[in-house]
């Protein structure tokens, strides 16, 4: 692919290497792939990779990204402003380093998804 | 006339996150055509196999999923006999008047156990493109895309299926022509209004009112090829396939739209008649039923939803 490559860090796990214009989960998936990334619990967690499902959140602690629109109902605006973002919808500006915070207890799904406004979902 | 009450899917309205690349996704790749935008900004999308005014609606919404989905019913008189099915069944029923979506006309509306609201329409104006019908030619416009013909189903999960099979079968006469029996009960159930083997089918789930997906009919396993060489050209992201499925024996692909909705595209199936009975599956052969050529479920059947 082309363009500048950067490192991702996922940590505790390995390193991919990411492009500015693909999504970072991509970059993930093709290290998982090729044996790069060490004890993970289970396979890396990919769902829908186009920001509707939630399931490969991950936290980004260091280096910038931009983001496609990701589903409310998993990310709040206030997570994405804090670094808690879904891997299939950002592409790397830099190095990145993130860990994996992947929404495994569906009750706290459930939690939120019961907080979220009524608004938005309810139709109509 | 054999077919009376509800005769089939009209449309169903889908959350999307990013409202030009959905019309890209429907219009472009799947194969419809953009009938209309509306004022608050909806998008109206139907195939030009379609002759009703459309089948899918796009909202923009900051949560993908979906708002609801609506069933034609045979005459204007069925919405009124249907309300009180409803009402007597202990569900409130509210009305939404013709011309809230354009070309068609009233409605009424509610919401079942799963969480999901479900709405009937009797009249829908006609719109371009759809099928001439003198001296019709196969279509009057080339297909695009995959070629979709028409909105066929969705399968949505939510709570308490069981509330929903007794829903459908005794309110709004649907048969169930397959079911998924685990040892903790039922898990899943596809259920028809006509002779096609599924209108509508759910998946036992914790959170109420998800969309696993809606689904479009193609041709035949040729359109299938051809739509996942569509699928990878444009990237679009996979799910599974092609392959079949045994329960229903649709042979199919799924993939998600740009806002992660799930769409299906599958070609063939079996013919149900209302006389015939429930197939039925159990956790042994789960596996196959689902996806025939795997013989298992992927990790995303039961977990990745919208």
């Amino acid at each position: 692919m082309a363009g500048e490559k950067f490192t991702i860090t996922l940590e505790g796990h390995g390193l991919a290497s990411g492009f500015p214009h693909e999504r970072v989960l991509v970059a993930l998936e093709r290290a998982q792939g090729f044996g790069q990334l060490k004890d993970l619990p289970l396979k890396l967690p990919v769902g829908c990779r186009r920001g509707g499902c939630g399931v490969c959140r991950v936290r980004v602690t260091q280096g910038d990204f931009h983001a496609d629109p990701m589903s409310r109902a998993h990310v709040s605006a206030e997570e994405e402003a804090s670094g808690l973002v879904l891997a299939c919808c950002i592409y790397p500006r830099s190095a990145l380093s993130m860990r994996l915070e992947t929404p495994v207890v569906i009750k706290e799904k459930c939690r939120k998804a019961a907080q979220l406004s009524e608004e938005e979902t309810s139709w109509p | 006339m054999a077919m009376t009450g509800v005769l089939r899917p009209g449309f169903i309205q889908v959350r999307v996150l990013d409202m030009p690349a959905a019309v890209e996704h429907y219009t472009r790749r799947v194969g419809l055509h953009q009938v209309t935008e509306g004022a608050d900004g909806r998008v109206y999308l139907k195939s030009a196999e379609e002759f009703d005014h459309h089948s899918i609606i796009l909202r923009r919404a900051e949560q993908a999923g979906v708002d609801f989905i609506a069933f034609k019913v045979a005459a204007d008189s069925d919405l009124d006999s249907f309300e009180k099915r409803v009402k007597d069944y202990g569900y409130a029923v509210d009305h939404v008047a013709a011309g809230e979506q354009p070309g068609v006309g009233r409605r009424i509306g509610f919401t079942i156990a799963s969480g999901h609201r479900i709405e009937l329409f009797a009249q829908a104006e006609l719109s371009d493109p759809k099928p001439p019908i003198h001296n019709p030619d196969i279509w009057n416009l080339e297909p695009h895309g995959m070629a979709a013909r028409r909105f066929d189903h969705a399968l949505f999960y939510g709570p308490e299926i069981e509330k929903v099979l007794d829903f459908f079968t005794t309110v709004l006469d649907f048969k169930c022509a397959e079911r998924v029996d685990m040892p903790d009960g039922l898990l899943a159930i596809w259920l028809t209004a006509g002779m096609k083997a599924h209108d509508i089918a759910f998946v036992k789930h914790p959170e109420p009112g998800k969309l696993h997906h809606l689904s479009f009919d193609l041709e035949n396993w040729q359109a299938v090829g051809h739509a996942a060489d569509i699928i990878t050209r444009y990237d679009i992201s996979i799910d599974i396939g092609p392959t079949r499925h045994g329960i229903t024996r649709g042979q199919t692909i799924y993939f998600f739209d740009p806002s992660g909705n799930r769409n299906e595209v599958f070609a063939g199936g079996y013919t149900y008649y209302p006389d015939l009975p429930t197939r039925t599956w159990d956790e042994t052969q789960i596996g196959k039923g689902i996806f025939y050529y795997e013989r298992q479920l992927n990790p995303a059947f039961l977990s990745v939803v919208t």
